[in-house]
């Protein structure tokens, strides 16, 4: 196999990004760096209170304020539609969940702090804001469901009057398999039980959010300009379910967008009001998300609430796992917020591991707080954190290497059809493990302990495996499973006369640099210079109709879509060469961007075949059309499965609970690899987020569901002196054997695999310090480690 | 931030002047103020800047050894040019960040006593004298609880004079997320003793830890520490640490300080 | 509203500010030199950094009045005229030291920053210095590679690609 770097270009190449040379320069263009001839501005009034009863709202004051254009309440859009949820669970009892209306501004009620009561529309924002402090808001505050385990009581206040209670669903997965799974239980050798909490996560993409509505009377079109991942996504919940603008009425465009993170997937109330307010003031009008802002209205990540336990036999063999989880959905259900800790959850309870009984139970909770949604990863880092949790606990209490004991239980033969309904196609973990092994300095790990204790200091080492399942497919399975929309993507390959193409794509790229690797796909693929090919995303009105990026879905499932246009390119080109060569098309030859006919001298040029195909005066028209554009929409037969290890060392500093990461090492295999610089870079920063996790953040609410971490001053992000550099490594590669390209996705892998290790480092270093601590939850703060300490 | 008219005055004079006029407040380096103002937690109708005053501006050392840092003065300038007191210019260069450090000034910060800042410690265990417009206060007078300092209405710090200790030296155990103290301990020993103070701790705001100083003006060693603790009772409790754990970290710091300072 | 004149990025800027206009503010709306970033309300996340008067500050957290008579840099001027990047701007580009951009002129303008007091800065000192500049995307690690490699330093050591 080749060595990064020995490849200058196509597949393999570590290309350099050209989106960097505007985002270097200043030269970027995201929503909020966009303006419009009159366009407004709109504030919205939110709620400060965690719940309660909307007794009056007077704007007429605020109406009266300087540059007012027009006041907005929960009235105006009664006649809208709810924020859709995209994914209906349904039960363990064969029910559908129970789905709140979600409106655009709160009617009648506030379920969370930061839910939008009013919004003014003004000149300007500040003027907006100055506005909305004069409208009087009258709310008799109701008692706040927070924690979930008080929701879920009888008797417990509601946060949906309409609901039977506060309990979203109750999902049993898979539940044929629970008489046999707590049967195992029974007779097991050992059980490791493990109460945790997964952290409630706020995203924290660098751009905060922005809508930017228009609209044009000459032609009753709208134009809706958001930072989101998935511009048709927006267009079909939010034109079909919300405002009942038909598809070819609007327009939805993500142009540059600062990260995403899984929170810019989702259709929020502010889009819907932006496009709304455009027709209603008849000027554009614009919304701009403060971070303070964005901390209440993005939807949040994670919060979780489990107990986990892993039976094993007398040889250490898992013979069953059952894990019950109590997730907070929030006030309302975010676009795929009931997907997360059901299918991108359950499914994924095998991890690495040939299990045999696997048993899942799910309740979903309504409190007063932000909805909660897909954060990179999405309800794999949840799988992942308890499986390999639970795991290393099994193993300090049964005195085995954590690593031998994962070892032992690895699946190795592919496909493997786990109990949880899902089969991976390939995989090798024990390569993994092994790399990681190497690339981790395992053998120096004891030279190093002791140097820490040398300096007074803690060491410990921390690994783990994960596996996660990526580009959700196909259509018709997920349907089934309650997905409201398909979840193929397409693309168009559009090869101009001179021979350059423009290939648009329904992914789109906010920080994944699809604009430099997608190239190198087709590059490769016709042999001709990656900068001949330029990529266009994120425009409703130039691209197919594609669902977007998440998931670590970009390659595997649109690349694979772009993959089958471009065959179809080479087919029709080489219908048009042979015809240029007088051959049959079965025997030419397509090479470097040249066609030649096997077994003769002849040869046309990919530009002279382009040429042909748009100014057809020697071209077969009887036999095909001119032009050279095909269009391909590709839906996976199956999930990819990447998969692998990854090791944290951490050192303890005793006196104060204070952790550092000291090394950091993540040995992946994600099947090939298109652009390996790229590819990094997305673990590296999928590792800061998961360090980010299982050391700095946590969004906290308190009893009357006040919103405690509300900014950066409270809110811990990882920043540069918090994190070391990391020894990455993607050399394992078994190629997915469903997709054209034979990738995984690599997006999340970072964010997912990394929270486990960091805490079983710390936990590893507090036992050397001879403290018999079994568990803290994220996360692990200085004060929460040094109150383990003294507790232990 | 609501609207407000600026004012950018040359003298003290003109401050002081344009600081009596209705609702009108001093901006220093706006490190503080202005995040406060987005947050319309303060809506000044007059802002008056100090920031032109040149008089206020730069350090040197006064007839009787002491360092005087002109109350206008960048935290990057205390960092780069107190190398007469190296603990306060030490403290200074990891106060917020570079550019916060670029734009905050001493006399704001002071001003300001926010109980998780860092001047406050330097001031209070330095015994420094807090030089104003109309007056001289000496920083045990000066800090009066969280937020609450002995300056009056329209008053400004002119200038900070900071006796130089034999042996001095401040350690700060970060919040994780602003990064201001959770719990920052300054220890400063002068020939007539040790002076210890605290500050991100206590609901009071910055204060002396005087057991501590007593132990260590007759021994200034770590092992002087020994035994000696803070209640947790009246720390500062919050999602980032109980009081208890403040209280422990103030006995910690002070010992690294104490370590440090030699 | 009052009007400020300053120099940015070596050309005259004039406009009118109300008084609670913010440097960020006057540069994106008023200049339209929207490559400095705001991704926060508290001074910390560090997108909006620009330099006045050859010092680095948060844009968010100056007023515009403030800069009155400044020297104003931003990210939009650190290229040459023809396009050609400087060397950190060529750096990040070269380790993949940005992804989705919105922290990069923040970045780059505290880098720039760094390297005039401190040319040849250690990993640790670079870590340091970025106190005040949050990126999401990144981890950090290509960032830093990015500054080492910019102030002439070795990083093959590092080139996992």
């Amino acid at each position: 196999m080749p060595k990064d770097g020995d490849i200058k270009s196509g597949i393999g190449a570590s290309s350099k990004r050209r989106e960097d040379i505007r985002f270097l320069t200043g030269a970027g263009n995201y929503t909020d760096d966009m303006n419009m001839r009159g366009q407004a501005h709109v504030f919205f009034l939110r709620s400060d209170i965690a719940h309660g009863t909307i007794n009056s709202l007077d704007t007429s004051a605020a109406a009266a304020m300087p540059g007012v254009v027009q006041i907005f309440t929960g009235a105006e859009f009664e006649a809208v539609g709810s924020i859709p949820c995209g994914w209906e669970v349904t039960d363990k009892h064969g029910a559908p969940m129970q789905e709140p209306r979600h409106p655009v501004l709160a009617e009648g009620k506030v379920r969370h702090v930061g839910e939008p009561i009013a919004a003014v529309v003004a000149e300007s924002l500040a003027e907006a804001r100055d506005a909305a402090e004069a409208i009087v808001v009258d709310i008799s505050e109701l008692p706040a469901v927070v924690n979930m385990k008080d929701a879920l009581k009888d008797g417990a206040t509601k946060v949906h009057d309409d609901l039977t209670s506060n309990l979203c669903y109750d999902w049993g997965f898979v539940e044929e398999n629970k008489a046999a799974t707590d049967a195992a239980f029974e007779t097991a050798h050992h059980v490791t039980t493990l109460d945790l909490v997964n952290n409630r996560l706020v995203a924290n993409p660098m751009e905060p959010r922005v809508a930017l509505g228009d609209y044009s009377r000459a032609d009753d079109q709208h134009t809706l300009y958001t930072t989101s991942q998935n511009p048709h996504v927006i267009r079909l919940l939010m034109g079909a379910f919300v405002l009942g603008i038909p598809e070819h009425k609007l327009r939805v465009v993500a142009p540059d967008v600062g990260g995403g993170f899984g929170t810019k997937i989702f259709h929020y109330q502010e889009e819907a009001f932006c496009t709304f307010a455009a027709k209603a003031c008849n000027r554009p009008v614009k919304w701009t998300s403060s971070r303070s802002e964005a901390f209440m209205s993005d939807a949040h990540g994670r919060d979780h609430v489990t107990t986990i336990q892993l039976a094993l036999d007398k040889d250490n063999n898992f013979v069953a796992l059952r894990t019950d989880t109590q997730a907070n959905m929030g006030a309302y259900l975010s676009t795929f917020a009931s997907s997360v800790p059901t299918w991108l959850h359950g499914t994924l309870m095998a991890g690495n591991y040939k299990t045999p009984l696997i048993y899942v139970n799910v309740k979903a909770v309504f409190t007063n707080t932000v909805p909660v949604d897909a954060y990179r990863g999405a309800g794999r880092p949840e799988a992942t954190y308890q499986i390999e949790r639970v795991i290393d606990m099994a193993a300090r209490e049964l005195g085995v290497d954590p690593i031998d004991l994962r070892r032992q239980n690895y699946v190795t033969e592919f496909p493997y059809a786990t109990p949880v309904a899902v089969e991976y196609d390939t995989g090798d973990y024990h390569a993994t493990m092994d790399k990681l092994i190497e690339i981790g300095d395992f053998a120096g790990f004891d030279a190093r302990r002791k140097a820490s204790e040398a300096k007074g200091k803690w060491r410990g080492l921390g690994i783990n495996n994960y596996i996660e399942a990526c580009g959700i497919a196909p259509s018709n399975l997920v349907g089934q499973l309650g997905a409201r929309a398909g979840l193929y993507d397409a693309a168009t390959v559009r090869v101009n006369a001179t021979g350059s193409i423009s290939v648009m794509v329904g992914a789109h790229s906010h920080g994944q640099g699809h604009e430099t690797s997608f190239p190198q796909v087709v590059a490769e693929m016709i042999g001709i210079p990656e900068d001949q090919i330029d990529i266009v995303h994120g425009d409703t009105s130039k691209i197919p109709f594609g669902m977007g990026t998440y998931g670590s879905r970009s390659l595997a499932v649109c690349g694979s879509a772009m993959v089958r246009a471009t065959e179809k390119i080479i087919a029709k080109s080489k219908k048009i060469a042979a015809h240029l060569m007088e051959a049959s098309d079965m025997d030419v030859e397509l090479k470097d961007g040249v066609f030649s006919v096997a077994g003769t001298d002849k040869s046309v040029a990919w530009g002279d075949v382009t040429l042909a195909a748009y100014v057809p005066h020697n071209y077969p028209l009887e036999e095909i059309e001119p032009g050279l554009e095909e269009t391909a929409f590709y839906d996976p037969s199956n999930f990819t499965y990447p998969a692998g290890a990854y090791a944290c060392e951490v050192e303890v500093d005793p006196d104060t609970g204070k952790v550092t990461i000291e090394r950091f090492s993540a040995a992946d295999d994600f099947g090939n690899v298109i652009n390996p610089m790229i590819v990094s870079g997305q673990v590296h920063g999928g590792i800061a987020q998961g360090v980010g996790q299982a050391l700095l953040e946590g969004c906290s609410y308190d009893d009357n569901g006040q919103l405690l971490t509300g900014s950066y001053m409270d809110y811990a992000m990882p920043r540069a002196d918090d994190l070391p550099f990391y020894a990455v490594d993607h050399s394992c590669q078994t190629p997915c054997t469903h997709n054209p390209l034979g990738v995984k996705g690599c997006g999340e892998a970072g964010a997912i695999g990394s929270p486990p290790s960091v805490v079983n480092a710390v936990i590893d270093a507090l036992n050397s310090g001879g403290k018999k601590v079994a568990h803290i939850d994220m996360p692990l703060s200085p004060d929460r480690v040094w109150n383990a300490i003294n507790n232990a | 931030m609501y609207n407000f008219e600026f004012e950018k005055p040359d003298t003290i004079a003109d401050a002081v002047a344009a600081l009596g006029g209705e609702e009108a407040q001093a901006l220093g380096g706006g490190q503080t103020l202005i995040p406060t103002m987005k947050q319309r937690l303060a809506s000044p109708a007059t802002l008056v800047s100090l920031t032109g005053i040149s008089e206020m501006q730069g350090i040197c050392t006064g007839d009787d050894g002491s360092l005087c840092i002109g109350g206008a003065t960048t935290h990057g300038a205390v960092a780069a040019g107190a190398g007469v007191y190296p603990a306060l210019a030490d403290l200074a260069s990891h106060i917020g960040d570079p550019a916060v450090r670029n734009r905050g000034t001493i006399g704001g910060s002071l001003a300001n006593n926010d109980p998780s800042a860092c001047y406050p410690a330097a001031a209070l265990a330095s015994g420094a004298v807090i030089k104003t417009n109309t007056r001289e206060i000496a920083a045990d007078d000066y800090f009066q609880g969280m937020f609450d300092t002995a300056l009056n209405e329209g008053e400004i710090i002119t200038e900070v004079r900071f006796p130089v200790p034999e042996a001095a030296n401040y350690q700060k155990f970060v919040q994780p997320a602003s990064r201001f103290a959770l719990v920052g301990v300054f220890v400063a020993k002068y020939a007539d003793g040790v002076r210890v103070a605290i500050t991100g701790a206590s609901e009071g705001g910055v204060f002396r830890w005087t057991e501590a100083e007593a132990a260590l003006s007759a021994n200034f060693a770590v092992s002087a520490l020994d035994g000696l603790s803070l209640p947790g009772d009246g720390m500062i409790g919050d999602l980032h640490g109980s009081g208890d754990y403040r209280a422990h970290l103030c006995a910690v710091m002070t010992k690294r300080a104490v370590n440090a300072a030699g | 509203m009052a009007q400020v004149k300053m120099t940015v990025n070596g050309k005259a800027a004039s406009g009118e500010v109300e008084g609670r206009t913010l440097l960020s503010s006057f540069l994106r709306d008023s200049l339209f030199l929207t490559g400095t970033h705001v991704g926060c309300d508290t001074s910390q996340c560090g997108a909006c950094v620009v330099h006045v008067d050859g010092v680095a500050v948060k844009s968010c957290t100056m007023l515009a009045a403030e800069a009155e008579g400044a020297e104003v840099s931003t990210i939009e001027g650190q290229a040459a005229p023809d396009g050609t990047l400087n060397t950190i701007q060529q750096a990040f580009q070269d380790h993949h030291g940005l992804q989705c951009g919105f922290c990069t002129p923040g970045m780059v303008m505290t880098t720039a920053a760094l390297l005039k007091d401190n040319p040849k800065p250690s990993e640790q000192e670079i870590r340091e210095h970025l106190e005040g500049n949050i990126c999401r995307c990144t981890g950090y690690h290509n960032i830093i590679k990015a500054i080492l490699a910019a102030s002439g330093q070795d990083v093959s050591a590092l080139a996992a690609e």
